[in-house]
């Protein structure tokens, strides 16, 4: 069990500057989830972590220690590749202790070890077998596996379910959770997907173009995005953002409605308004701020999603739980939830919710 | 039911046809050595063109094993064909791995350069060579050829040895490192394993090369006591004027050791071994 700290660590490729700056404290025992889109960096800060990429500017110490220049196997970190990465010529049960095996440690050791963590994944049946006569989900548990046996620090996750289909990355998610709970180890995660990320982490690292653009717990990103890109990143579907004016008592968009907000302090500085799909109510086309055209509806049974375009704005998507009776080409009238609105200046940068 | 057996039954005859086709291109020259090595002195010329020849002998064997030097041969042959396979194996593992997996300065150039060295045909270097053994005082020595032949097949081998080393996922080493292994210890008891298929090609192939290479065994041994195995059948024509039935059962001996080699590395040859690695 470890704590991990990142201070101003950076990444450059000679010229090329992949990371910048990268400051995170993770406690003993937290589920960090580093989330951001393909070649923001995250995968790269995930193996420089693990000592598969050298650290090219800041400092990396585990509990204190200074770790930038420690190979991977004196780090004393697992981790669950991608692709799985098991070792095709050794059966299941060799797999799971190689790196007790490496460390020389007794055999009767290694056989409790491995049945030990077999029994957790449920592989006690699997032992004999290599990894080409196993299924994409039976693999994954023998990777998860492989670095239980050994007690680590820490566990490093590169995207280990992205291989799988939809179902079976549900069930394993779930399993990870619970294995986090069971260890109560330290766990580093990278994913793309902000489901994964809301489920697991107990705080998550946004990354975009190498940099930070905020750490916080699922519900501080939702709530409380930093920028427009953090906003639109978390959440699913993404927020609706359209481009605002300040004006007296709230903003004005460009077709010239203006939308009243609670709190009309920051308005000033307001070019943009964001609202989640969710936060915009279905009402009579009479009586909304906002008068828009169904183009699609999908009814998804527990919810219903609707893409709209309003006049002088483009398109908007509306979530509702339940059933809404729309249908293409329908005229309705959309109210905003303002007090779950966000403004953005025109840098980005978050003003905060406007209510 | 599987597929084949809906297709019109013109097409599987004709895919046959093909192959038997083929087949019997590529293998008559074979039957024909082996043949005419069976065939009994007295019937060489009078039934030359016969598919069968009407009696079987095989004294041209018992000849050409206990009564000529051909024994003598084949020792050179195999010690300059296996130590030609042993070491450019090793340096071309050595090369190709540095090849797939390292970044360095130089790589494009060298690989260039190795290119190069596949461009010219060997006839044009077979002077200089010559002088360099000589000057090194290596001629007629075995030692001169496994040099000399390992030096040629090193380029071509080090990218066979390259193309299998790209083909085994990074992740896995870089898995070994993380449990625990130094960069040498996942490459030993690692990617090493999944290697033996690009091994066992590389060295079958150099062998082969090695085995059957005349010009510079030629160029480079005069003696008949370190004369390799295709020099040795040259001796043949001259020591028994045109003796067809000695020289055809040289030949189908000296197929021996390539076939035995072939058959003891096939199954390191058969692909898959590296399935089940990494996804899907």
């Amino acid at each position: 069990m470890a704590r991990i700290e990142l201070q101003n660590i950076g990444k450059s490729y000679g010229a090329a500057e992949v990371l910048r700056n990268i400051n995170l404290d993770i406690e003993d025992g937290e589920f960090i989830v580093l989330v951001g889109p393909s070649g923001c960096g995250k995968s790269t800060l995930l193996r420089m972590i693990a000592g598969l990429e050298p650290i090219t500017a800041g400092d990396f110490l585990i509990d204190g220690e200074w770790m930038n220049d420690m190979r991977p196997r004196d780090r004393d970190i697992a981790m669950v590749f991608q692709s799985y990465a098991l070792y095709p010529h050794m059966d299941v049960g060799r797999n799971m202790g190689f790196s007790m095996e490496i460390r020389r440690a007794t055999k009767d050791e290694r056989k409790s070890k491995v049945a030990q963590a077999a029994e957790t994944l449920g592989l006690t049946h699997l032992m004999g077998r290599l990894p080409k006569a196993l299924s994409g989900g039976q693999r994954q548990r023998v990777a998860m596996g492989r670095a239980i046996v050994r007690n680590p620090r820490a566990f490093l996750f590169d995207e280990p379910l992205s291989n799988l289909d939809a179902a079976l990355r549900v069930e394993m998610r779930l399993e990870i959770a619970r294995l986090h709970q069971k260890l109560g180890a330290t766990m580093i995660y990278v994913t793309h997907d902000q489901v994964e990320a809301l489920t697991l982490a107990d705080r998550i690292v946004v990354l975009n173009g190498g940099d930070i653009q905020q750490v916080g717990t699922p519900l501080e990103l939702y709530e409380r995005p930093a920028n427009k890109f953090v906003a639109q990143f978390i959440g699913s579907p993404t927020m609706n953002v359209v481009p605002v004016s300040g004006a007296e008592g709230g903003v004005t968009t460009q077709n010239g409605i203006l939308i009243n907000l609670p709190d009309a302090s920051k308005v000033t500085e307001a070019a943009e308004l964001g609202i989640r799909p969710e936060h915009l109510d279905v009402v009579d086309p009479a009586a909304g701020d906002l008068l828009a055209v169904a183009d699609v509806v999908e009814h998804l049974g527990s919810d219903t999603n609707l893409y709209v375009n309003v006049d002088g704005l483009g398109a908007l998507m509306v979530r509702k739980h339940g059933n809404i009776p729309a249908k293409s080409g329908d005229k309705l009238g959309l109210r905003i939830q303002a007090e779950h609105a966000h403004l953005f200046t025109a840098n980005g940068r978050s003003l905060g919710c406007a209510g | 039911m599987p597929a084949v057996s809906r297709r019109h039954p013109g097409l599987v005859i004709g895919k046959y046809l093909a192959l038997a086709f083929y087949l019997t291109f590529a293998l008559f020259p074979l039957y024909w050595l082996l043949k005419i090595a069976v065939t009994p002195d007295a019937l060489i010329f009078s039934e030359g063109t016969r598919l069968v020849p009407s009696a079987i002998s095989f004294d041209n064997f018992v000849t050409v094993i206990f009564q000529t030097d051909f024994l003598a041969y084949f020792k050179n042959s195999l010690i300059v064909s296996l130590g030609t396979a042993f070491f450019t194996t090793l340096i071309a593992a050595g090369a190709g791995y540095a090849f797939s997996r390292f970044v360095f300065k130089g790589k494009r150039i060298i690989i260039a350069i190795m290119l190069i060295t596949q461009m010219f045909p060997l006839l044009m270097i077979i002077a200089p060579v010559y002088k360099i053994v000589a000057d090194f005082g290596l001629l007629n020595s075995l030692t001169s050829l496994i040099i000399v032949y390992t030096a040629f097949n090193i380029p071509f081998a080090t990218f066979l040895m390259q193309s299998f080393f790209d083909g085994i996922p990074k992740d896995l080493e870089e898995a070994a490192m993380i449990d625990g292994c130094t960069r040498f210890q996942a490459l030993r008891q690692v990617i090493f394993p999944l290697t033996l298929p690009g091994l066992g090609a590389t060295l079958g192939f150099v062998f082969t090369a090695a085995w059957s290479e005349l010009l510079f065994a030629l160029m480079l041994i005069s003696k008949n006591d370190t004369m390799t195995f295709p020099v040795g059948l040259l001796t043949f024509v001259s020591k028994f004027s045109v003796d067809w039935g000695q020289m055809m059962a040289a030949g189908v001996l000296a197929l021996i050791p390539s076939c035995l080699f072939f058959i003891f590395i096939q199954r390191y040859l058969v692909q898959g071994l590296t399935s089940g690695a990494v996804k899907g």
